[in-house]
């Protein structure tokens, strides 16, 4: 089974239009790229896509109800629903400050992003 | 009104957003006395709703999120003692004479008038909502802009809607998509009026990671539902944007997302006479960010829609610069005022004057995608090429001192295919 993947290069603003060949698992021909960069994210993103992954999380007598929090690096894209899963059960008591360590999941840590 | 308690500062500075920050930041940095005002509880403006990465890559060199990069130029006016007002409303202004102007406003503990020798206006941009768009229908529940879901989500931690609809492929339009996509909503189609996405390349990726499916070329025109959004109804478009008959379709929805662009705020400006760019919506500014009222200064988007944040508080700084110096010459020092003209492909450009006294950062934005296009001024016999240009991408580049002195009265700027 042959797939075509097409997307847009993000690594740079050039924005080169990307196209990866993948056989029975395998990374056939990878086209469009301008730049060796570019051609090493495309076999990440078919391989292994990797994102960083943003939220809000309930504060209890904060100033604002809310805290924001981003994972502190990128966790593969199929884990992400559990991961939403995860935050969405968070609560956490004010004060928070601005980079504190909220929570860990699996490994990766959740920073706030903001104060409350 | 001369009642009111009185204030004196040199400069002014409307708006705690990106702009309003580094604007106050550095004129305080160049000795000025400050006073910001701001109508939010809070400072940064809309950037500590947005909690997805992609601020301060230019400025701080760095990846950080909205509310990171507010904090940090938050942190940096509290060190400098800059004074600043929240939950502060400036109900006017008025211009006295070049070194002589009144804010006035309300505030909770009371009503102010602020004398003072400059203004900087950085209140940001407003969200064009539905009936702007041309949609008619119910009104019921469920229709909100981009900025408002962004901000009841993000800053409320509300939940909207379950099954969204999205007009508009702008950033914002396409930051929100994946906000209600990751919070277990179903976003069943982004519509966009153009025959291309509005938004950068590594938003339109959003689309792909959540299977969202994108209508180029299609406008919503219909909305029902008495107590709440039920369908939407969707139209394709030809060449011309006009809707062609026939190609009607209904999809169910909840929610409704209008994310249809940003218009500058310029009440404010307007009110006391200040010239208006129609193409940006934004004042006509010179090279220091001076308005067409001297000592009136304006950045970020309450000029012109930028898209990233570093440009946003490059304008704020500029701007303060300004202020510095019309405030030591009573007035900004010029010979001379080189017009910058709009020419093929050039939809929108600021500033508008150019002094020839200093290198300066020209914004613009192209009105149509391009491949391998040349950007053009050939008064001053400047040439650059570029791979791509975009109309959701704004193009920034330098003019220098010396180029510009070659020009006699205009000069004009022009993106042409190779
Ligand atoms: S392939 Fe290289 S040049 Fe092209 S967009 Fe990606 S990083 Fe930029």
């Amino acid at each position: 089974m042959k797939k075509t993947y097409r997307f847009t290069c993000i690594v740079c603003p050039l924005g080169c239009a990307l196209e990866v060949e993948v056989e029975n698992g395998k990374i056939g021909e990878i086209k469009g790229y301008t730049c060796p960069r570019g051609k090493e994210w495309a076999i990440e993103e078919v391989t292994n896509p990797k994102r960083v992954v943003m939220s809000v999380i309930k504060v209890r007598n904060g100033a604002l109800p809310t805290v924001s929090v981003k994972t502190a690096e990128p966790v593969p894209k199929e884990k992400i629903p559990e991961l939403m899963e995860f935050l969405s059960k968070l609560e956490v008591e004010a004060p928070v400050e601005i980079s504190q360590v909220i929570a860990e999941w699996e490994g990766v840590k959740i920073v706030a992003t903001r104060g409350a | 009104m001369n009642d009111l308690p009185m204030l004196n500062y040199d400069v002014v500075v409307i708006g705690g957003g990106p702009a309003g920050m580094a604007a106050a930041v550095r004129a305080k940095e160049l000795g000025l006395k400050v006073l910001l005002l701001d109508d939010n509880d809070y400072l940064g403006g809309i950037l500590p709703q947005c909690i997805h990465p992609g601020f301060g890559l230019h400025y701080f060199k760095e990846e950080l999120t909205g509310p990171e990069f507010a904090a940090r130029f938050a942190k940096r006016l509290v060190e400098l003692g800059v004074d600043y007002r929240t939950a502060a409303r400036v109900l006017e202004i008025k211009n006295y004479s070049d070194l002589e102007k009144v804010v006035v406003f309300s505030s909770p503990s009371g009503a102010y008038q602020v004398w003072t020798k400059t203004i900087i206006y950085a209140a940001g941009a407003r969200e064009r909502h539905a009936f702007e768009i041309g949609i008619v229908g119910d009104r019921g529940a469920g229709i909100y802009t981009a900025g408002e879901a962004q901000t009841l989500m993000d800053i409320y931690g509300v939940m909207l809607g379950k099954e969204i609809v999205i007009v508009g492929s702008g950033d914002v339009g396409l930051i929100m998509a994946r906000r209600f996509a990751l919070e277990g909503a179903k976003v069943k189609a982004v519509i966009e009026l153009m025959p291309y996405p509005g938004g950068l390349a590594r938003n339109i990726m959003i689309l792909r990671d959540f299977d969202i499916p994108l209508y180029l070329s299609h406008k919503v025109v219909e909305v029902r539902g008495k107590e709440r959004v039920e369908r939407v109804k969707i139209v394709k478009v030809d060449e011309n944007l006009r809707e062609i008959p026939g190609t009607e379709f209904w999809i169910e929805a909840d929610t409704l997302i209008i994310s249809a662009g940003l218009v500058p705020s310029v009440k404010l400006l307007t009110a006391i006479g200040v010239e208006i760019d129609p193409t940006t919506g934004g004042p006509v500014v010179n090279d220091l960010f001076e308005t067409s009222v001297p000592g009136i200064f304006a950045a970020g988007n309450s000029v012109i829609i930028n898209d990233l944040v570093d440009y946003v508080a490059e304008q704020g700084e500029l701007a303060a610069e300004g202020a510095k110096l019309f405030i030591d010459n009573e007035g900004i020092p010029t010979r001379r005022w080189i017009k910058l003209e709009k020419g093929e492909n050039v939809r929108l450009l600021v500033p508008h004057y150019l002094s020839g006294e200093r290198d300066v950062w020209i914004y613009a934005r192209v009105s149509k995608p391009m491949e391998n296009v040349e950007v053009r001024f050939p008064e001053i016999g400047k040439k650059l090429r570029l791979p791509v240009v975009k109309p959701a991408e704004m193009l920034r580049m330098k003019l220098r001192k010396e180029e510009i002195a070659k020009a006699r009265d205009g000069i004009t700027m022009e993106v042409v295919p190779l």
